[in-house]
């Protein structure tokens, strides 16, 4: 041990404990700026936290009462996401790690084009729920069906959108965790004769669960949040009642906020509400990203 | 070389390619029914790959070609009219590297069997003891089937891993290297295991353990580089070999 410890050079001690250092104050750092941006929002916002601020819709042009339409809206905005997202992104995830040879044009082009999708400004992502979703799907549907249900803003397309907008998430993130289940499980599986689709369900997505609520859970995260994506596809800043169906449109925390901050004749006055709207949004996303992540510890118990 | 018994697998000038390398080189074999044959040779002359060809577990990497003849029972394996899943099922394996699947050890034992059919409780409770006593763990287990089988020790669990192999009732079974991350009571079952299950399965062992080949196979076939060296009754191979290559392998003197 003597010969060990002579070998190494006070210099390279003095490195060893500035790299220490370093990294010591970056994570203080980034915990500081956390602390604070929640102290923020929890000291200006909590007073204005109340049962009925929580309960209640907004009156008076938005500068009071509560912002119940909003935490309902967002709320079933991620949720519905969460259903149409999901599936969507582990069905492209298990063609990806289980079905497309890896050198395949197209296996290429679908990561390209999922690689570039998680790029894409969340505005464009609005424009194209507009176009793709309300125009070309629901005027689809109204066309065929002779109504006017669907051609317009609403709850569904604007999950919708969202949903488009957290595949890439959800993709990655499932086909991380499809890889990750060892070979020799797999081919444990098909040694004993078992098809590569019961392979699929019976081994591997099994295996991958806690890989698939994690993709949900980020996609949560980024869904919760968004506004610029449901700009036009369905979000209003204020509703005479709750929407009671998915072709409805919906108040949203994020839109409250930007409303609440910029469009209400008087700014000044809105800014305790604002701050509890922040509050609120930042709760739901915890509550919402929770659950996700107690179901998968629950999961990975079995 | 009397064949008293009926060739199970027969390969003739069979060759396996993993893209442009060549992995296996012409090989020609005659493997016994209800015989134990074990592969010997240096680490990547191709007993795996071998192994893997009978049951074309090859298959799943990207790339792998072969040419030549693969027959079991006569019929050519490569063949276009073979099902593999079918082809699997008829041909048990036991991994080197054995991993239960993470599900109780009911569960393990029943997983090939419920693939095709539906049965009933009975029958599978049935089966699942008949194919754990085989496997010699029924005793270790038996008060314990619905935990997780990841509970087990690595020894038992490689026996769950046979016992798994067994409940479909193959007419093969193939084993990768099944005991080298045992120790040795560990393989001392396993290997009385093998010694029993021959009465029944068409057996074929890839080891390390030069020992293991001499006490448990009927038949050693000796790897070198992707050709099959020789192919004898085991006492020949180790105690009189035709090639010097064996000689050497066997005797320690390789390399
Ligand atoms: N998936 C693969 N892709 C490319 N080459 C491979 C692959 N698997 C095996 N090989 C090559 O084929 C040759 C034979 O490998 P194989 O695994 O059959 O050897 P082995 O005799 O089983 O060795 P070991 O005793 O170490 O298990 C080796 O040269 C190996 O590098
Ligand atoms: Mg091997």
């Amino acid at each position: 041990m003597k010969t060990l410890a002579s070998t190494t050079t006070s210099k390279k001690r003095l490195l060893g404990f500035f790299a220490v250092l370093v990294t010591v104050v970056a994570v203080v750092a980034i915990i500081g700026l956390l602390i604070s941006m929640f102290g923020t929002f929890v000291v200006q916002g909590s007073g204005q936290l109340s049962w009925t601020f929580l309960t209640e819709a907004p009156r008076n042009n938005n500068t009071e009462g509560g912002i119940f339409p909003a935490i309902f809206g967002t709320t079933i905005l991620v949720l519905l996401m969460t259903l149409l997202g999901v599936p969507v992104g582990t069905a492209t995830a298990i063609y990806l790690s289980e079905y497309a040879r890896q050198s395949a044009a197209f296996a290429r082009a679908v990561r390209f084009a999922v690689n570039t999708l998680a790029g894409v400004p969340s505005i464009v992502f609005g424009l194209f729920g507009v176009g793709f979703f309300i125009q070309f799907v629901g005027g689809g549907i109204d066309n065929v069906t002779a109504g006017a249900v669907f051609g317009k803003p609403a709850l569904l397309w604007a999950s919708a959108t969202l949903a488009v907008l957290t595949l890439p998430v959800v993709i990655v993130s499932v086909e991380e965790a499809l890889r990750a289940v060892p070979r020799e499980l797999r081919e444990a599986s098909l040694a004993l004769g078992a098809t590569k689709w019961q392979t699929i369900t019976k081994v591997v997505l099994p295996n991958s669960v806690s890989g698939i609520l994690t993709g949900s859970i980020l996609a949560v995260g980024r869904g919760a949040g968004e506004v610029a994506a449901i700009l036009f596809v369905g979000v209003v800043y204020s509703l005479e009642r709750l929407p009671s169906s998915v072709t409805d449109q919906f108040m949203h925390l994020g839109y409250h906020l930007y409303v609440l901050s910029t469009q209400s004749p008087d700014v000044e006055k809105t800014l305790p509400l604002q701050y509890a709207t922040t509050l609120v949004l930042l709760g739901l996303t915890f509550v919402l990203n929770f659950s996700a992540i107690y179901v998968r510890s629950r999961l990975r118990r079995i | 070389m009397a064949k008293e018994h009926p060739v199970k697998v027969r390969t003739s000038d069979f060759s396996v390619y993993y893209g442009q390398k060549q992995a296996l080189f012409n090989i020609g074999i005659d493997i016994f029914d209800r015989k134990v044959t074990a592969f010997i040779g240096p680490s990547g002359c191709g007993k795996s790959t071998f192994l893997r060809s009978i049951n074309r577990m090859n298959d799943l990497i990207d790339g792998t070609r072969c040419s030549g003849k693969l027959e079991v029972d006569g019929i050519d394996v490569y063949g276009k009219e073979v099902d593999v899943v079918t082809l699997r099922r008829s041909i048990g394996m036991v991994f080197q590297k054995s991993i239960p699947f993470p599900k109780s050890i009911y569960e393990n034992i029943t997983y090939g069997l419920t693939l095709t059919e539906k049965r009933s409780k009975d029958e599978l409770d049935h089966i699942v003891e008949t194919s754990l006593k085989r496997a010699a763990l029924w005793e270790e287990v038996k008060d314990r089937l619905t935990h997780s089988a990841q509970g087990l020790s690595g020894g038992q669990q490689q026996r769950l891993c046979i016992a798994r192999a067994v409940a479909v009732n193959p007419e093969i079974l193939l084993m990768d290297e099944p005991c080298s991350a045992l120790d040795p009571i560990s393989t001392g079952k396993v290997e009385e295991l093998i010694t029993e299950l021959k009465d029944t399965y068409t057996i074929v062992l890839v080891t390390h353990n030069m020992q293991q080949a001499a006490r448990v196979s009927d038949y050693t076939g000796f790897f070198l580089m992707g050709k099959l060296i020789e192919f004898d009754r085991t006492r020949s191979i180790f105690t009189a070999p035709s090639k010097k290559e064996t000689e050497d392998y066997i005797t320690g003197r390789f390399g």
